[in-house]
């Protein structure tokens, strides 16, 4: 175990990516599962350990591959802040995939199920080595790595208008990852440096001469992070893409792929910038903070008129990005805390949904909310999930989202920000119409002739669902693991910042 | 069985209903094991939360930590008078409505009675978690928690119009406490650094008179559930539901559970004194009356027995709410009787609604012509518990309206003075005539053809089945009871005030 020990961030991605190309030779649907399955529970296990290790020390977990020092080579450096984003996405995955062997048997042909498997390994190995890289161009590969492999995903969805979307997404990810390849470009002909902790130390107020190639880098980072995090309005992919990829990769990539962006965004804006420049001499913050706010809003009114409950679920998806940025955009500690706790949070919340609409969908072959009508009694386990879920997406008390919206607040009230305190109180009333919608339908209308035959689903999908609604309001009455690392990394990002 | 030791017994009261509320569905199949567990639990919960009494009165304050949620916030419960005087008129009276409900769920053949009775007991629990609560996240969270348990039992028909009300329902009181209820307690919290409940309050010092005043309007409009105007509409809605829920969840259980709030946040977030010497809290004696004023008017109106009820209780429940923004202990006294009194008797009220409809089929006022002769049990009860609303001795409803009374005349508030006296003309004036047709105005005769063309009127009725009748009888001996044994929650509200 000693010996494996300094080796943990670089096995953190070599694990799904090798189990990728095994199963990328696999024929059988079942035994890339079992694949997916080990190397998802192996990568949970490794981000556990790493997490222990950063916890115990005071310095970021450092490893350098191949022996080049830093910053010639490229570092692995896991701190407070990634630590945490690495745990989320296993976390996730690790409670998708075992659900995803029955989800994926029933909605993909037999011949393309291990490919499905494949390109969940491949986009998991994107998402922990963006997470994991403190290489600003190895960070772009990983992104490449996982964008290529979600377009592969949600293409593989049954309805033809998934090629569609996967299209749609794979025109807008290619915007946002050039915008990302010239931002760090411009970065690179400012410092010379790909090292994204040698960057920030080399610029700064001192390097007069380079500051506007800097700022525009900043600008075109905050637009190709932003449209991969879909934060509104560049969100436009979202909505389709979640709602016509499988239920299984609609509920990873909503538990993950935007929260890995966010982290993007969190660790540029604090880690590079914030450190070279302090935040008051950036204006981007009142941009992302006023497009939060809009997020927020318009992103839920959509969600409450849409028909679609796995739509309306995308829409509630950018909504609450839109909470997680303006954490990021008030940019106190209890701001950050918050949008940090959310990430969290919501990543556990919104993967029960998706996984909740999965097995009715399983089920009864459609997720239209008046095809749901009468599901609640036919279908009680997951729907009581999905209810307890819908609570914490609304933040009722004693659930994950509570918390969340208490650190916003704090954080706006120190602010003096009193309209956003309105707007965030506001929004979660939103959150009750659209889930509320979805609940009425569920459990007081006459049940229709395809729910009537409708059971819960087999226990594989119905416990990672129950455990993940459970685990929602668990971290809402029990907050040291997800409250207490936030806050330990939003203090380590302000601590740092000039 | 238990351990007498009060911090179990505290713990008792929320896992008792609880628990209940596991079983029940397990029952689904035995309805009279179903109810065998509700009962049970009722008769348990009823003799936790008195055996908790004792050590309340001499002076204990059991304590019982769950969780800290986050540093500073904590899921705890502490007993103090004033929840204890809740919980026992809550406990109690769930024991009479279990019995009512099996009579009246049976008798009119109600579907999906394992979710009633289950949502039911969550309720429950969630009421005795809103009166032991030590601190204002813990009330704020059982507080959600009765809404949310409580939004079944009102669209327990699924009907449009059920479905209809469900929302007005959830939308009016997870709205105010979302938008105003819970940025009060956040605010609160950076202020004040704690959300303990505190003997003289704990914002003392820590705000402007202005700050005050601003933060007690988010406080009061944003506690829903004590159906201040405007925001009341939810209650007369809820009627929808079925009559036990009508009569222990929205005369007892869920606007206590709002005045009750409202009282804690006067006397232990604000204290009484600081409100009274910052000012700014005036307003809210003005809003009560109006609310109590209008209400009454709104009552008159109304044909519908169970609406009138509804609109009734609006009214009522601001008499709490004038007492307690009196800012004067005497008048708070008052406000602790009137939650216990209002409690037995409103419920009288209600069962007596529920019991003409399982035995008339009516719901109408102006349908119930001469029914006090069929139903003389029933319409006796009925008068017991109108006589206690208007506050004619002897009944409880004196009580409470004696001692705010006599604070509002210390006060010298003769606002207060004045919109006690006329809103009791106007309880007169939509309660006894009630009386007068159900004892004096015999119906019209009616032709053979008419009651041929009737069929409902032909078959005769007498009282509603044997449990509704005795529960109904419980509750009006009741509130007789209290009026010339009024030591415990008497003892309770003067412990509130520290005499």
């Amino acid at each position: 175990m000693t010996a494996i020990a300094p080796h943990l961030p670089v096995l953190q991605v070599l694990v799904p990516m090798f189990a990728a190309v095994f199963t990328s030779f696999m024929r059988r649907g079942n035994s890339a599962w079992l694949m997916a399955v080990a190397a998802s529970w192996l990568s949970l296990a490794i981000s556990l350990a790493l997490l222990a290790q950063v916890l115990q020390s005071a310095a970021p977990v450092s490893y350098v591959l191949g022996g080049w020092a830093v910053p010639f080579g490229i570092e692995y450096r896991v701190d407070r802040l990634n630590g945490f984003v690495l745990l989320i996405v296993n976390l996730v995955g690790s409670m998708i995939i075992p659900f995803a062997g029955t989800s994926v048997r029933k909605e993909i042909d037999g011949n393309q199920q291990a490919w499905f498997y494949t390109m969940y390994l491949l986009c998991l190995t994107g998402l922990l080595g963006i997470s994991v890289s403190g290489d600003a161009f190895n960070v772009f590969v990983f992104l490449e790595v996982s964008s290529l492999s979600t377009y592969v995903l949600i293409a593989m969805g049954r309805h033809r208008r998934a090629l569609l979307a996967s299209y749609q997404y794979l025109i807008i990810g290619t915007i946002g990852a050039s915008f990302y390849v010239i931002g760090i470009g411009l970065l690179y002909l400012a410092t010379g440096s790909l090292n994204l902790a040698d960057i920030a130390s080399r610029i700064g107020p001192g390097m007069t001469e380079y500051s506007r190639p800097i700022l525009a880098a900043l600008a075109f980072l905050s637009v190709g992070i932003c449209l991969k995090l879909a934060l509104f309005p560049l969100h436009v992919w979202l909505p389709n893409a979640y709602a016509y990829a499988p239920s299984a990769a609609a509920a990873f990539l909503a538990g993950t792929a935007t929260k890995v962006a966010v982290y993007l965004l969190i660790r540029i804006y604090f880690s590079i910038y914030g450190v070279a420049f302090g935040i008051d001499v950036l204006p981007v913050y009142m941009v992302v903070l006023l497009l939060s706010l809009a997020a927020m809003l318009i992103a839920s009114f959509s969600a409450i008129f849409e028909a679609n409950a796995k739509r309306m679920l995308a829409y509630s998806s950018v909504a609450q990005i839109g909470y997680i940025t303006l954490g990021i955009a008030l940019a106190n500690v209890s701001g950050l805390t918050g949008g940090l706790v959310h990430m969290f949070n919501h990543a556990m919340i919104k993967t029960t949904l998706f996984m909740a609409l999965g097995a009715v969908f399983y089920r009864i072959g459609s997720v239209q909310v008046a095809d749901m009508a009468g599901i609640g009694r036919r279908m009680p386990v997951t729907m009581a999930a999905f209810t307890v879920a819908g609570l914490g997406l609304i933040g009722i008390p004693g659930t994950a989202g509570f918390i969340s919206k208490w650190y916003l607040v704090i954080g706006a009230i120190e602010r003096g920000y009193w309209p956003v305190v309105a707007l965030v109180v506001a929004s979660s009333l939103l959150a009750v119409i659209y889930v509320g919608r979805v609940v009425e339908s569920a459990y007081f209308r006459e049940p229709s002739k395809t729910v009537r035959d409708a059971t819960d689903p087999p226990a594989l999908m119905l416990v990672p669902i129950a455990v993940l609604a459970a685990l929602s309001v668990y971290f809402g009455l029990d907050t040291r693991l997800s409250a207490g690392l936030a806050r330990g990394a939003a203090e380590m990002l302000l601590g740092g910042m000039r | 069985m238990l351990s007498a030791d009060p911090v179990n017994l505290v713990a008792a009261a929320l896992l008792v209903p609880l628990g209940a509320a596991a079983l029940i569905p397990l029952g689904h199949k035995y309805p009279n094991l179903r109810e065998a567990v509700t009962i049970v639990a009722a008769v348990v919960l009823a003799l936790v939360v008195w055996s908790l009494l004792p050590s309340i009165l001499a002076g204990a304050t059991p304590r019982l930590t769950v969780t800290e949620v986050l540093p500073g916030m904590r899921l705890a419960l502490a007993v103090e008078p004033l929840g204890m005087l809740f919980a026992l008129v809550a406990g109690s009276l769930w024991l009479v409505n279990a019995v009512y409900s099996i009579g009246y769920m049976r008798a009119n053949d109600e579907p999906r009675q394992t979710t009633f009775y289950m949502c039911f007991a969550v309720a429950i629990s969630a009421t005795m978690g809103i009166a032991f609560a030590e601190n204002l996240f813990t009330l704020f969270l059982f507080y959600e928690l009765l809404t949310l348990s409580t939004y079944p039992l009102v669209t327990h028909k699924a009907t449009a119009e059920a479905m209809r009300a469900g929302r007005v329902y959830l939308g009016l009181l997870i709205g105010t406490s979302m938008v105003l209820l819970l940025p009060a307690i956040i605010i609160t919290s950076v202020v004040a650094g704690t959300l303990d409940f505190t003997a003289g309050g704990i914002l003392s010092g820590k705000l402007g008179a202005a700050g005050l005043g601003l933060l007690l309007a988010l406080f009061i409009f944003g506690i829903g559930k004590a159906a201040l105007m405007p925001f009341h509409f939810w209650l007369p809605a809820a009627m929808v539901a079925p009559t036990p829920v009508s009569a222990l969840l929205h005369a007892v259980a869920v606007v206590k559970a709002g005045v009750f709030t409202v009282l804690k946040v006067i006397v232990y977030i604000f204290g009484v004194d600081t409100l009274a010497q910052a000012g700014s809290g005036a307003w809210l004696a003005w809003a009560a009356g109006a609310t109590i004023i209008l209400a009454s008017i709104a009552a008159l109106r109304q044909d519908n027995l169970k609406k009138r009820l509804a609109y009734s209780t609006v009214s009522q429940l601001s008499y709490v709410v004038l007492a307690s923004a009196l800012f004067t202990p005497i008048a708070v006294v008052g406000a602790a009787m009137h939650i216990a009194a209002h409690a037995v008797s409103k419920i009288t009220l209600f069962f007596a609604a529920g019991a003409i409809y399982t035995a008339a089929h009516k719901s109408e006022i102006s349908q119930l012509d001469g029914i006090g002769i069929k139903m003389p049990w029933t319409m006796g009860a009925f008068a017991i518990g109108a006589l206690a609303m208007i506050g004619v001795p002897p009944t409880a409803g004196f009580l409470g309206k004696w001692y705010i009374l006599q604070g509002a005349m210390q006060s010298t508030n003769w606002l207060a003075v004045g919109v006690v006296v006329v809103s009791t003309v106007l309880n007169a004036a939509y309660f006894l005539p009630i009386i007068f047709r159900a004892f004096l105005k015999m119906p019209a005769a009616k032709s053979p053809a008419w009651v041929a063309a009737h069929p409902e009127e032909r078959a005769d009725h007498g009282e509603a089945p044997l449990p509704m009748v005795l529960a109904l009888l419980a509750t009006a001996l009741a509130t007789v009871l209290m009026f010339f044994r009024p030591d415990v929650p008497l003892a309770l509200a003067k412990l509130m005030i520290g005499g």
